[in-house]
């Protein structure tokens, strides 16, 4: 009999050995003789337990982690086809907390499936949307996206239904869907581990996109620092084509969607709409002012819609199973599921799919189990780089968009990077304007060289010789760069600056 | 077509930049202004090794800054220069997509978690001895 075991080939999973571990499942079996076929899955989002190892067997699918190459022998040793007893056993995968809490909608076959094979995507509800997609109207296909509230996951929140109305409300000889994979955000890898895990999920939401507002062809911006997420997109891209699932004749229909990739190369900027679409016509990605939108003129100058990976990745099921199912989930204005990421000084660091408006606490310390250091949590900061520092008195809050924006945070894309109490939040607030300063396009002038101006201001304040004034100068200083920068990246700087001086005003007075 | 030139060569060479500016029916600064744009692109080879520590909050959260500090002096490459030997170049690199695992290196392309001073020397020595005996990269 075939013994079937999953080593994920998720990069967070490969970047603690998961290969070494892959080879190491192979050569043990050969040398006992053993029929194992190895599958090498996405990740299960329980990053402090890789490399994962998952054994199918009679009682369902057995977990054992975090395995390293070197405890394989013991494993067999142990008997790991039966899924035998050993100190790294986890028991039934789909029976740990961690997991059976989540309410995995997007998520639902990233680590559960060989993420290339275009079977097992088939098998496990796969294509369902795009058939139905295939079988609507275009208007009716961006009412179901409007009636579940789903809004863009990349960061701005704006509802995706309206976005899509919008282009599909245009004329024009050609349209594209433009999916923003330049995850740039620190904290932040739903993106990278859909695209590893279930890349046809992606795929399948582009075309259905694609069908809604009338494009014919896609492009994928993907930041250069995914290798592996481009490995996997190009031989889904392929397989998809072979499948009809892309291509010129969608599922026998007649009606075509293709998709493409693009590399940027290395800047974070290039995350904001404007800046992408410049980057993915060959150019320095500097933002475009707005309007024009890019949904009326978009890359070359064509309706263009652009989403977020998770945006996209999240309209097979709003397509399949219908809006109001979707929108079931989640509370006020924030409905659905987000993919939410646990990330810094965590013990149990991951990915955490649960319904919008789980509180802060539950996220930090039921699933992340307080910080790595087991010393306490003295700030987080939600929603990458230009997302606020909240402390402890904050945990409470309902993370969801509304909520987040009333303490004067943000929900971007879901990243929550945990500070223990060891933190100095003024390094951390000069931190926010020096990357800014690195990664300004240059276009406007409070973000070029406020930013620069502004790691001055807060050095000046830490030295202490004239606090008052220095203090005073660095909020006008940020109230500069709200109101005058072209886009979030010096728009949204003041928010770690100012959040880490409002709640840790002390950090800024040790000299 | 840049990103081609620098897979081939590891740098894109002044020399390319006519070349490439004559197929794009680009001007020279138009080739320039986008080559010295993303922090990717390099107009001069680096070192035989290439390092990438991630400087963004989650890795500085669990202790990049060390790391950081650690390879300046252990291995004689401070962030965004090459040793004098010529064998290791450290570059910034903001956000591997690996926060849960900070803090985050990518060596040569693969990227490795979890990474401490010990950790990181170990990668090292055997990047290096893989260059020795002709198997890696």
């Amino acid at each position: 009999m075939t013994t079937i075991i999953y080593v994920p080939r998720d990069s967070a999973a490969l970047s603690l050995g998961a290969n070494e571990v892959a080879d190491a499942v192979v050569r043990e079996a050969a040398a006992r003789n053993l029929d194992v076929q190895l599958v090498r899955n996405g990740s299960r989002g329980m990053l402090w337990l890789e490399t994962l190892l998952e054994v199918v067997t009679d009682l369902g699918r057995i977990a054992y982690g975090p395995v390293e190459a070197k405890d394989v022998a013991g494993l067999f040793d142990a008997g790991l086809a039966t899924g035998g007893d050993h100190a790294l056993r986890l028991g039934k995968t789909e029976e740990l907390p961690w997991l059976k809490k989540q309410t995995r909608l997007t998520f639902a076959r990233v680590g559960v499936t060989d993420p290339i094979s275009t079977e097992e995507y088939t098998e496990h509800d796969g294509c369902q949307g795009l058939k139905k997609a295939l079988a609507m109207e275009p208007k009716e296909i961006v009412e179901a996206v409007v009636a579940s509230g789903l809004r863009g996951r990349g960061g701005a929140g704006f509802p995706a239904g309206i976005k899509w109305r919008t282009v599909l409300g245009t004329s024009a000889d050609q349209k594209y869907v433009a999916c923003n994979a330049d995850e740039g955000d620190s904290g932040t890898f739903s993106d990278r581990m859909i695209m590893e895990g279930d890349p046809y999920v992606l795929l399948e939401g582009m075309a259905i996109a694609g069908l809604a507002v009338g494009a014919t062809e896609g492009y994928i911006y993907l930041r250069s620092e995914y290798p592996d997420a481009r490995l996997v997109l190009t031989t889904a891209i392929e397989r998809a084509r072979s499948a009809g699932w892309l291509g010129s004749n969608l599922l026998g229909s007649g009606k075509a969607f293709d998709v493409h990739i693009r590399m940027g190369a290395g800047s974070y900027v290039c995350g904001e709409e404007t800046a992408m679409l410049e980057s993915l016509e060959g150019k320095r990605g500097i933002v475009r002012a707005k309007p024009p939108l890019p949904a009326l003129e978009g890359l070359w100058g064509k309706p263009t819609l652009v989403n977020n990976v998770m945006t996209l990745a999240a309209v097979p099921f709003i397509v399949d199973k219908g809006g109001e199912a979707y929108a079931a989930h989640g509370t006020g204005r924030s409905l659905g599921t987000l993919p939410y990421q646990l990330a810094g000084n965590i013990k149990q660091g991951g990915l955490v799919e649960v319904p919008l408006g789980t509180t802060i606490r539950e996220l930090l310390y039921d699933f992340g189990g307080g910080s790595a250091s087991g010393r306490p949590i003295r700030a987080i900061q939600v929603g990458g780089p230009l997302g606020a520092y909240l402390p402890e008195s904050k945990f409470d809050t309902p993370a969801d968009y509304e909520s987040l924006t009333a303490v004067g945070g943000l929900l971007g894309h879901g990243g929550i990077v945990v500070f223990d109490d060891t933190v100095d939040m003024a390094k951390m607030a000069r931190y926010a304007f020096e990357f800014c300063a690195i990664e300004s396009c240059g276009k406007c002038t409070p973000c070029r060289i406020g930013s620069i101006r502004g790691v001055e201001v807060v050095d000046r304040l830490v030295a202490g010789k004239n606090r008052l004034a220095d203090e005073a100068l660095l909020r006008d200083l940020c109230d500069t760069l709200t109101s005058a920068s072209l886009c979030a990246m010096g728009g949204l700087t003041p928010l770690p600056v100012l959040s880490a001086l409002d709640h840790f005003p002390g950090d800024f007075e040790k000299a | 077509m840049m990103h081609a030139i620098q897979e081939e060569l590891g740098f894109v060479p002044h020399e390319a930049m006519q070349r490439i500016a004559d197929a794009l029916n680009w001007s020279r600064a138009d080739v320039h202004g986008v080559l010295t744009y993303y922090h990717d692109f390099r107009t001069a080879p680096p070192g035989c090794h290439v390092l990438k520590l991630c400087r963004a909050e989650s890795c500085q959260a669990m202790g990049s800054e060390q790391l950081e500090a650690h390879v300046a002096n252990k291995h004689g490459a401070a962030m965004g220069e090459t040793s004098a030997d010529g064998e290791l170049t450290v570059e910034p690199i903001y956000c591997l997509g690996n926060c849960a695992l900070s803090p985050a290196v990518q060596l040569d392309g693969k990227v490795h978690g979890r990474v401490s001073s010990q950790r990181l020397d170990a990668l090292l020595l055997q990047a290096k001895e893989q260059k020795t005996n002709g198997t890696g990269s």
